[in-house]
């Protein structure tokens, strides 16, 4: 039964194109294992991106790139050695092997167990009609030159205008020692837009909004998704015109629904990874079974929704994705696993060993991580603030592990004043202390949304897409780091 | 990654590029040799090794309203790849639309190729292992200066060998070797329930340009260490002191501003501030390729344009952007040789080497005649906005009463304007620190809102 096209799709492509067949898999797997290690496994990558750049009433630039490689990854207790290489041919993937067995001191007369696999998985949560790299180039163009003309119409102060569509085109093989093989067709598209809008005695701002997601690019063609995101640029930019400098102190905040769900991505998610468990890095480690966040907080990881930027098939390991409870109703309950710190902990992989490509090694990573809606009204929890702020998006964020301080930097918000919505604000940074501050939810609105589509997660110089979702909260008594009294 | 052979792909991707209809094309090869290394404790946490090339092209095809370009980039060097990948390439550029400013320099290329010793060809017999022991070297250093350093991220080394090639249709080709070696210790430490991490690290060209090990590992031990017990500050106005692992960003935030594509496009509050003051006239900044040994240092730019000293500020004027040849063509001003290549972008500009020059006094008188301040020694998050030069971010330091240093402050916020705050730049330390292509000495702010408690 054929449910995942793709990942067949994979492994014909490999076995094709470079002759990587059960066999060549197997001897090379065996070469890497000519030394005692644990585990071996081998990591196919093919991927083409392009992308198209529209500013100054032209698209004045296309790009299109092709990269290919193959890695070899071997481990032995805690350690791993790992070898990769741009050139995919049976000869090199053997020296690559040479390479990676080298962190092991003992030689070895085991072979691995012989990989067989059609590369099918349970589920294809990306199936696409058109590999997004492969639309025509002048589709993209008009789309580019669309927006441009629609957002310049939509005010005469928006003084410019930049916007650019990304595609990309994932194939992906997998052969591990124990005898597995996974692979993954993995699309992948992103459509941005900027705009700078001049206001009064010169002032400019920058509104952005981006989307995207795993899916057909013919979705952004559809004229209502395009708009509603060239709106949503504009409006930030028209509004930051007016917005005056945030105030600096401790307040309560309410955040809006979805992106700013990157709240947990940085002061929970990163702190339950596996590794910095593991090596007891973490603010949050050894605290299973304990309270982390105020009764009703419930936080998942979920690599399986269908058509998110964070979601897989399969992980980089080659372990099926899966939903984690990481907080339930206020407890913290579980990590975020690769194989090797799986193992290490006596834990269960669960699909969250990713890489940027064949050229990093794999390390536990979020998918998409939200917070499931409660049971309150958003416009009565805006009503409950005396005084505080109102943040509805973001721009980027930061965490110290093992401190558990969290930064991110709010790129729309708003004074609440008596329960009541009041000026936009700019410059505005919550900081905060991943292990205390979802003890300060006090109320959830009803309302969980996800993000748009535009989650890039870098850790340990390794940049991976992923998701973030959040219904409105209230948090209790956070640092705003602003310019005014 | 003998000379003959870059050459000879850079040379066919450009004449593939021109038969398919290029009018004109430049391509860049990048090969390079890598290996990494983590030890954590006794153990070794990984290696790996790597080899990689990669080949990018662009392509202009110039008509009456100006060029049509495209860039791209392949791993697949094989003579058949880079052949499709040349042909695409220009179909690429035929998509898009006519540029007037679009093209390769029209100043003169680099007529000569200096030495500027950006590799010591005895390091590539360097073996593996012995970086390693080094890793180990300052793992131990670190992890044994003092009790309460019981764990560890670990110590890793990083060494790369590159190779840069670079054509173009205009005639020029050059090709240069450079290479980059790194140690970096990372310790964490404990004391009651709060954990700490810090970490300290060097970088240069050459192995004999860096640290000992245990110097490495002692210096982190020591700024691990300060940070235990960290408390948080009431909200206040107050000095701030950056010290040179924290002052380079203000650069960086800097350069983003004079970067000559954020001025072209009106995203930067510097566009059109050309010879006027913007920052405290103790303040200078100078950009140098040419910097023996730097990190940031190329004999020639990205486009074969000759890399030059460029004085940035000057006394607090601002005294030149960073540009290319496009970012230059669009404001009517001549290149600066900052073309930045990667071989997967077309052209683009950014600092080579860049530094603010020291002043006089140390960091210790610096803090020594703050009344009551800030030394931030840790920023996180990316709260600048290069449009307005608002400014925010999470910090870490030390709090400075009476002109000494009382203690570890966490979890605070610092904010300002950029603009503002180099205006209000009241002090500039002599120790600068050159550890990346961006250095800058310790750096006084008069004052700056701090969120806390």
């Amino acid at each position: 039964m054929a449910s995942n096209e793709g990942g067949e799709v994979a492994v014909s492509f490999f076995r094709d194109r470079f002759g990587m067949d059960d066999r060549s898999l197997t001897r090379a797997l065996d070469a890497a294992l000519e030394r005692e290690v644990d585990y071996a496994d081998l990591y196919f990558e093919y991927t083409v991106q392009d992308s198209v750049a529209l500013e100054e009433g032209i698209v004045k630039s296309g790009s299109r790139h092709l990269e290919q490689g193959v890695g070899v990854r071997t481990q032995v207790a805690e350690r791993q050695g790992y070898a990769h290489s741009d050139e995919v041919t049976v000869e090199n993937l053997e020296l690559a092997a040479a390479t990676a067995r080298a962190i092991s001191e003992s030689p070895s007369q085991a072979n691995a167990v012989a990989v067989r696999g059609t590369g099918a998985n349970a589920k294809n949560l990306y199936p696409v009609q058109t590999a997004p790299t492969e639309v025509p180039v002048s589709e993209k163009v008009e789309l580019l030159e669309a927006i441009e003309v629609y957002a310049r119409g939509r005010d005469s102060r928006v003084k410019q205008v930049m916007a650019s569509v990304v595609t990309q085109h994932q194939n992906i093989l997998i052969a591990g020692s124990d005898g597995s093989l996974s692979a993954d067709v993995r699309p992948l598209v992103r459509l941005n837009v900027q705009v700078v809008a001049e206001g009064a005695e010169g002032r400019r701002e920058i509104g952005y909004q981006g989307m995207g997601g795993r899916y057909d690019f013919s979705r952004l063609l559809e004229t209502a998704t395009w708009r509603e995101l060239v709106d949503e640029s504009v409006r930030v930019a028209l509004l930051s015109l007016d917005a005056k400098a945030c105030p600096a102190g401790t307040m309560d905040v309410v955040l809006g629904p979805g992106w700013p769900g990157i709240l947990l991505h940085e002061a929970i998610g990163h702190g339950l990874e596996g590794d910095f468990n593991r090596k007891k890095t973490s603010a949050f480690t050894d605290r299973i079974g304990e309270r982390v966040a105020s009764e009703g907080v419930t936080v998942v990881d979920d690599g399986t929704l269908a058509e998110r930027r964070g979601s897989l098939n399969v992980d980089d390991e080659g372990t099926p994705t899966q939903r984690t409870v990481l907080i339930e109703d206020g407890i913290l309950c579980g990590y975020l696993q690769d194989r090797l710190n799986a193992r290490l902990m006596g834990m269960k992989p669960t699909g969250n060993g990713r890489r940027e490509s064949y050229a990093h090694i794999p390390m536990p990573r979020m998918t998409n991580t939200f917070m499931l809606a409660g049971n309150d009204d958003p416009a009565e929890i805006l009503r409950s603030v005396q005084s505080g702020i109102y943040a509805v998006s973001f721009g980027g964020g930061q965490v110290d592990i093992t401190s558990g301080k969290f930064v991110f930097s709010v790129s729309e918000a708003y004074e609440i004043e008596n329960g009541k919505i009041g000026a936009p604000l700019k410059g505005a940074t919550l900081i905060g202390n991943g292990p205390d501050v979802l003890t300060r939810v006090s109320r959830i609105g009803a309302d969980l949304e996800l993000d748009w589509g535009v989650g890039t997660c870098g850790k340990e110089g390794q940049s991976v897409p992923v998701g973030v979702g959040l219904p409105t909260i209230r948090l209790d008594g956070i640092t705003v780091g602003g310019t005014a009294r | 990654m003998s000379v003959g052979t870059s050459s000879a792909t850079v040379e066919r991707a450009i004449e593939r590029a021109r038969r398919a209809g290029a009018t004109a094309v430049d391509a860049v090869l990048i090969e390079s040799d890598s290996v990494e290394a983590r030890v954590r404790a006794a153990e070794i946490d990984f290696v790996t090794q790597a080899r990689e090339r990669v080949l990018g092209i662009r392509a202009l095809v110039a008509g009456e309203h100006g060029a049509r370009s495209a860039s791209t980039s392949t791993s697949d060097l094989s003579p058949e790849a880079v052949d499709k990948m040349a042909e695409e390439t220009v179909a690429l550029a035929r998509a898009t639309a006519a540029d007037p400013s679009a093209g390769l320099p029209d100043e003169a290329f680099a007529s000569e190729i200096p030495d500027l010793a950006l590799f010591d060809p005895a390091d590539r017999d360097v073996d593996v292992e012995m970086r390693i022991q080094d890793a180990r070297a300052a793992e131990a250093a670190a992890r044994g200066a003092d009790p309460r350093i019981d764990n560890s991220e670990g110590s890793q080394i990083g060494s790369s060998f590159s190779h840069v090639a670079y054509g173009n249709s205009a005639g020029f080709f050059g090709e240069y070797g450079t290479a980059a070696h790194s140690l970096l210790s990372e310790p964490v430490a404990k004391s009651g329930a709060g954990l700490q991490r810090d970490y300290w690290y060097t970088v240069a060209r050459r192995l004999s340009d860096l640290e000992s090990p245990e110097s490495v590992g002692r210096q982190a031990a020591e700024r691990v260490l300060r940070r235990l017990g960290a408390k948080r500050i009431a909200t206040c106005e107050a000095p701030v002191i950056f010290d040179p692992v924290t002052a380079p960003s203000l650069l960086g935030h800097l350069i983003s501003c004079v970067n000559g594509y954020s001025v072209y496009r009106q995203t930067s509050y510097l566009a059109g501030k050309i010879g006027e003051s913007i920052a405290a006239s103790s303040m200078t900044v100078i950009d140098d390729g040419t910097r023996p040994g730097g990190l940031g240092s190329k004999p020639f730019d990205g486009e074969g344009l000759q890399t030059r000293r460029t004085v940035v500020v000057d006394r607090g004027r601002l005294s030149s952007y960073l540009l290319d040849s496009y970012s230059a063509r669009k404001l009517g001003m001549q290149s600066t040789g900052n073309a930045t290549r990667g071989a997967g972008s077309p052209p683009s500009a950014g600092s080579t080497n860049l530094w603010l020059e020291p002043g006089r006094q140390s960091l210790d008188e610096i803090i020594a005649s703050t009344q009551r301040g800030l030394l931030v020694t840790e920023l996180i998050g990316m709260g600048f906005n290069p449009v307005t030069g608002d400014y925010s971010r999470g910090a870490a330091g030390l709090w400075i009463e009476g002109g000494e240093v009382v203690g570890p402050v966490e979890e605070l916020t610092i904010a300002g304007n950029l603009a503002e705050m180099l205006m209000e730049i009241d002090a500039i330390g002599s120790d600068i620190l050159w550890r990346g292509s961006i250095a800058s000495p310790s750096v006084r702010i008069s004052k700056m809102m701090i969120a806390g408690e």
